[in-house]
């Protein structure tokens, strides 16, 4: 099965003031499947993942070079609006991290700050989101509860469905389930398999297992350098790399 | 998720096990109806196709294995389709054997008539029918079944051969041919005794319990210590 790519990076270096994290990486995301970004801590899956929505352009004496296209777009050109193009690439938090607010007003906040006013649109919207992040059965009696009284599985699940209701092409997950328990995990690795029907998923994860389970491609970083990408079933049953070999079997990270 | 990719592997077993199936039949229909296109057909067409399934069910497997570290009854299904697998390689070229005998038999006249050979064909296919149904159906009773019955195929076989080594003693011009009927009888032998195999690893799957070895210890259990 051929998948067209959505998000293609070329040489992408990154530097935190003199330290550069980033070494020439080259990667192409293929649309509407899951990949997975694997490697030890401080092998730049993090800051990889944080390139594709500019969130490092909030670290001071942060710095990037190469390409990164998304449909062909360059993210990193002058003209580019960082707020619309984060309603594209929506991303989900380590930890869940909704707004002390109602279960309501945290899935319709991004819609009322682009300005929607139509209630019953709105009230649409929110729904089909909840529903999207399996959470609605869950929560449809108690919108106007707090967001902060639900479990966190259920909060990672409101972050989702946040990120769902500005209807995101790209959704980014770096490390969705470490602050979640095994069952809470399951449900969130369940979801991301049925979201990428309709979404490009970009997981980063520390999580070797986590990666094989979820993923449909698999990039395995180490010291800033793309070591392999390809396809999962092929990365975790014969990669070919001695390092992807060693990582993978514990010898090292 | 695993419960997806489970339900693929074993469709595709049980593709592969009908393919498998299928070319047994032809190979035996090709002899007794003596149409060297379905010998052909077995030996030209399918045995590649067989091959490729073969290859792809052990990629699968191990993948599986790799990515979603199955336990339980889960572990069982996988590891055993995996031997499986091997099983319906093996048959399928037992079905290129049976085939190329046949292609030289259908061209020379028959040593005998292949009444034998028939009766244990329809024997051997229908244990490997029946296995694969017990595959699908996890039918624990079926399997026992055909386990039971590679017995009867042995002595067919050997009685065949028996007539084999009589007619070779009283015909000298006719030993080649009758080592061609030996030899499907043989491979017919291996169809039952792999059919078997498979029901086997269908009892492992559904209840854990590996019976290969403890056939009399079981009868024991069964019906008393024979004295």
């Amino acid at each position: 099965m051929e998948q067209s790519t959505i998000i293609q990076i070329k040489n992408a270096n990154s530097f935190y003031g003199t330290k550069q994290i980033l070494r020439n990486v080259t990667l192409n995301i293929p649309e509407k499947t899951v990949t997975a970004l694997m490697g030890p801590s401080g092998c730049g899956k993090s800051t990889l993942i944080r390139c594709l929505n500019r969130m490092n352009d909030l670290i001071p004496r942060f710095r990037f070079e190469g390409t990164i296209l998304y449909k062909g777009i360059d993210l990193y050109a002058r003209d580019v609006d960082i707020t619309d193009l984060r309603r594209e690439i929506g991303m989900v938090f380590q930890k869940p991290n909704p707004f002390p607010k109602s279960i309501y007003e945290n899935v319709a906040y991004g819609l009322k700050i682009q300005g929607l006013t139509d209630r019953e649109l709105m009230d649409g919207i929110v729904e089909e989101s909840l529903k999207k992040a399996a959470l609605w059965e869950e929560v449809k009696d108690r919108l106007h509860e707090s967001a902060l009284s639900l479990s966190g599985g259920q909060q990672q699940r409101i972050c989702i469905a946040r990120a769902l209701a500005v209807k995101p092409y790209v959704i980014l997950f770096d490390e969705p389930c470490s602050a979640l328990d095994p069952i809470a995990t399951a449900k969130i690795e369940e979801l991301i398999t049925e979201l990428k029907k309709n979404y490009t998923i970009i997981v980063v994860t520390h999580n070797t297992a986590q990666a094989a389970r979820v993923s449909d491609f698999t990039a395995f970083l180490y010291l800033g350098d793309l070591i392999e990408f390809g396809p999962t079933a092929k990365i975790f049953t014969v990669p070919q790399d001695k390092r992807t070999e060693e990582y993978l079997t514990g010898k090292f990270g | 998720m695993l419960i997806e990719k489970m339900v693929e592997l074993k469709h595709r077993l049980i593709e592969y096990a009908t393919l498998v199936e299928g070319m047994i039949n032809k190979s035996i229909k090709g002899l007794l109806e003596k149409d060297e296109n379905l010998l052909e057909d077995v030996i030209k067409r399918e045995e590649p196709k067989a091959n490729n399934y073969d290859r792809e069910i052990d990629e699968t497997c191990t993948a599986i294995i790799a990515q979603f570290e199955p336990v339980a009854k889960d572990l069982r299904t996988v590891v055993m389709i995996l031997k499986m697998n091997k099983d319906l390689e093996r048959m399928a070229d037992h079905a290129v054997n049976i085939s190329e005998s046949s292609l030289f038999l259908i061209a020379r006249p028959l040593v005998k008539p292949l009444d034998d050979v028939r009766s244990m064909a329809k024997t051997a296919a229908l244990m490997l029918k029946d296995s694969i149904d017990a595959f699908v159906h996890e039918n624990v009773a079926l399997a026992k079944d055909v386990c039971d019955r590679d017995e009867i195929v042995d002595n067919m076989g050997d009685k065949i051969l028996e007539d084999m080594a009589s007619f070779i003693k009283e015909k000298s011009d006719g030993v080649r041919r009758s080592l061609h009927v030996m030899r499907i009888a043989h491979n017919l032998e291996r169809v039952a005794d792999i059919s078997t195999n498979i029901c086997e690893e269908v009892i492992y799957i559904v209840e854990g319990r590996d019976i290969k070895h403890h056939k009399a210890e079981e009868r024991e259990a069964e019906h008393g210590p024979t004295i």
